[in-house]
């Protein structure tokens, strides 16, 4: 769908303005940042997060009383798949040393770190292993790796002045430290980061950083991560993939360690228990939840498996009040709406423009500060464009990047997104996108410590499903960081706990009777299953004639 | 998530009669109607299908997706990824979730930059024929038949340039004659050359001692016992390396290098 009528006509009043918005780009004028007082109260009035409407407080569990979005409490006031009676116990069908359940980016970098610390791992999949958002991530991975002019200190800051100050300082100080290391690991596994000639690392700005410090590969990072740790553990012989099995349910012991968990094979329907001396929760997030009806740039497994299973456990939640809306998703053309367009368009030099081909915003402020932004100007400010399709959007205007940085520049950097648009009849690097804040990313999750352990022994986390790493807002390229840092402690530790402090005992599906049993107490009684493992886009018409499925 | 909003399909456009237009797709053989604007991925969700298999990231990136498609009187057979591609009146289409592909296992340490050790571990490299058919069935427009020749002249910097984007989706494997297993060929060529052609970053093994040297982590560890209005004055008196400075640019302020 190439843009016609009226967004046709509007790219002619962003062409008009463009060549003074580049004189000023080129002197180095910029948008002004807002001040926190300003960045809280655009948060305040404008981020969904702040929509009192849009949440509830829990009746049961570990976190009772703590206020999240009805789509996340729908999931936790819920039952589970399966009725713990029906669950035969005493026949263990696979045994293993490290369960991992969850193949994106954590499960793999744990599986890979736990395999070489001496474990047998069995890494248990939704979908097929690398189906996971890690595989989506566009924009980098952040580390201060330039030491002349950037450190863990300022990377720190950066980090946690995103994240509203309220991160978890341990977890950020992992987090920034281990940076150097896990890109080292990553060049020695193969995976081609975006180079000089001499090898040293390109670098942007991504929004919330005082230094250029998102490393990248094209615009396909997450990709090119994934595909090559993927290609390892597929050489390594004691990681078992087993693919199209969520697990549906934690198993515990009667000592209240972590025994393992409950599968089901999506395609036979059929449960199998694994028995693991300890198990590491990778299941990443939330978007297919559409909280608050947003669309997503999350890929199709995203429905926060993990946060249910870890909850029914005992576990706490962090920072699950906050999810993040990535500022600049795609909102027309309508049948690709909510991709991703990844930040780094910003960092090379687009600006983001209303209706009238103005700035509004900076565009490098964090991105519940700059989504915010973006709905006020559509929504209270009557400055939205039009898509022709009944949206609002804002302009992202790429075509300044060829301008700036050489012709071919946005056809070589940006290949990925590039093809999307091609298809659609749009060159990018001569028109336009038209955006709008798509829900991308969990900000808090399950809570852990800077072991990557938990509350109940034996179980371990890392990745997307973890809360308090990035408070309440995480930075660009802080999320495969995060993932891989995290993954890496929890593979080494899970293996080490399996060999050294695991205890074996009876085991036991107690804890999800005890919840079903507060969920009636409660007063809560509902058909809801969760996990929901695979959200549904039937057609409601077609549902209602769908009488005995699902 | 409340079935009336369907986030996904985002179907807004109405006929006068207040009907979608909707136009007739063969799946598999078995005729359905679907609004004409939709990729094949959301028709088939409009339809009633509830994807395990053929459904990944919806974003044209993860290769779970690939179709094959033929149109009326047309003798070519088309490929897309579902997520990305538009329904057309009377497609006929099938999804190839998955197809079986010959992978080498191997010692990726080991491997040296010697293109033998690729023809070793994938000796049917040279089976190819050069039918041009693997580049034909690639959604993301790779020249998979050069990736392959470049292979074979031992250019694997080539390959792997060539095949950057490459989704593994399994579609060019589908249609070799020669049997060949592509992209496993082409995501060994490229980790060769990630990790053993370009040259490493040279600053990285600073970095990573600087990250741990005492001094860092006692600053660090200072910043982490500070309260909130510290970490706020520090926050907002941050020196911001501007956009559009070289690589090589310092900072004025070096209070935290």
């Amino acid at each position: 769908m190439p843009y016609t009528g009226e967004p046709k006509k509007l790219i002619s009043v962003v062409e008009k303005t463009r060549s003074e918005r580049l004189s000023r780009k080129r002197k180095g004028e910029e948008f002004p940042l807002m001040s926190l007082e300003e960045r809280a109260a655009i948060l305040q009035k404008f981020h969904p997060d702040h929509k009192e409407e849009g949440r509830r407080e829990l009746k049961v569990g570990a976190s009772k009383g703590y206020s999240i979005a009805h789509e996340f409490a729908d999931l936790l006031e819920a039952r589970s798949r399966v009725a713990p009676d029906l669950v035969d116990l005493s026949n263990v069908d696979m045994e293993t040393d490290v369960l991992i359940v969850g193949g994106g980016g954590a499960g793999t970098a744990a599986a890979l770190l736990a395999e070489e610390h001496g474990a047998k791992v069995i890494l248990a999949t939704k979908l097929r292993h690398g189906d996971a958002n890690t595989m989506m991530a566009e924009g980098g991975i952040q580390s201060a790796t330039k030491r002349e002019k950037d450190s863990i200190c300022l990377h720190y800051l950066d980090t946690i002045g995103g994240g509203h100050f309220k991160n978890e300082p341990g977890l950020v100080a992992n987090l920034v430290t281990e940076g150097p290391g896990v890109l080292s690991w990553l060049e020695n596994l193969g995976v081609a980061f975006s180079k000089f000639p001499d090898g040293r690392l390109r670098s942007l700005h991504g929004g919330g950083t005082s230094r250029r410090r998102l490393h990248f590969c094209g615009d396909i990072t997450g990709i090119e991560i994934m595909r090559t740790i993927r290609d390892e553990a597929r050489n390594r012989q004691n990681i078992n993939v087993l693919e199209f099995s969520p697990a549906v349910e934690l198993v515990l012991n009667a000592h209240g360690h972590c025994a393992g968990a409950l599968l089901y094979n999506l395609e036979t329907e059929e449960y199998i228990l694994v028995k693991a001396k300890a198990t590491i929760i990778t299941t990443g997030g939330c978007g297919r939840l559409h909280v608050q009806g947003y669309m997503t740039t999350n890929h199709y497994g995203a429905t926060a498996d993990g946060i249910v299973l870890g909850y029914r456990a005992g576990l706490q939640l962090k920072f699950l009040h906050t999810v993040q809306y990535h500022p600049t998703g795609i909102v027309f053309p309508e049948q690709v709406g909510g991709l991703l367009v990844t930040e780094k368009f910003r960092g090379a030099g687009a600006n983001v423009l209303n209706i009238n081909g103005e700035q509004f915003v900076n565009e490098k402020e964090p991105r519940d500060v700059e989504s915010a932004a973006i709905i006020r100007e559509c929504l209270e400010r009557g400055k939205g464009v039009p898509t022709g399709t009944g949206k609002l959007g804002v302009w992202l205007d790429s075509p300044m990047i060829d301008i700036l940085l050489g012709e071919g520049t946005v056809e070589r950097d940006f290949p990925g997104k590039y093809i999307v648009y091609k298809r659609f009849g749009i060159d990018i690097s001569r028109e336009p996108m038209l955006v709008y804040p798509t829900l991308h990313y969990q900000n808090g999750g399950l809570e852990f410590n800077d072991r990557s352990e938990t509350t109940v022994p034996g179980l371990f986390l890392a990745g997307e499903v973890s809360g308090g790493v990035h408070g309440e807002n995480r930075l660009v390229g802080n999320s495969l960081l995060d993932v891989l840092v995290f993954a890496r402690i929890a593979g080494k530790n899970a293996a080490n706990y399996a060999r050294d402090k695991a205890r074996d005992g009876q085991m036991t599906l107690e804890h999800v009777r005890f919840y079903h049993k507060e969920l009636e107490e409660a007063g809560i009684a509902t058909d809801r299953i969760a996990p929901i493992l695979l959200p549904d886009y039937t057609d409601p018409e077609v549902r209602k004639r769908q009488l005995t499925a699902h | 998530m409340k079935a009336e909003d369907n986030q996904e399909t985002g179907l807004k456009e109405k006929t006068e009669t207040g009907k979608l237009k909707l136009i007739p797709i063969y799946v598999m053989g078995k005729r359905y109607q679907v609004p004409h604007a939709l990729t094949i991925m959301k028709a088939l969700e409009y339809a009633g299908y509830r994807f395990i298999r053929g459904c990944g990231c919806r974003g044209g990136i993860c290769g779970a997706c690939a179709t094959v498609y033929r149109k009326p009187g047309d003798y070519h057979l088309y490929v897309g990824l579902a997520c990305q591609t538009v329904v057309e009146p009377d497609m006929y289409l099938t999804q190839i979730p998955f197809y079986p592909a010959n992978r080498a296992h191997y010692d990726f340490a080991q491997l040296t930059v010697e293109p033998e050790e690729i023809f070793k571990l994938y000796p049917e490299v040279f089976r190819c024929i050069a039918c041009n058919s693997c580049t034909k069935a690639c959604p993301m427009d790779i020249p998979m038949m050069d990736v392959i020749s470049a292979v074979k002249q031992g250019a694997i910097a080539r390959a792997a340039g060539l095949s950057f984007s490459c989704i593994q989706c399994g579609l060019c494997v589908s249609r070799c004659m020669g049997e060949l297993p592509q992209y496993h060929i082409a995501q060994l060529a490229r980790r060769i050359h990630g990790s053993k052609l370009i040259p490493r970053a040279p600053h990285l093994t600073a970095a990573m001692t600087a990250a741990k040297d005492e001094k860092c982590q006692k600053m660090l560890g200072g910043l982490m016992k500070s309260d909130i209005r510290q970490l706020i004055t520090s926050y907002n008196s941050r020196e911001i390396e501007p956009e559009m400075a070289a690589d090589d640019w310092t900072p004025a302020n070096c209070d935290y290098l």
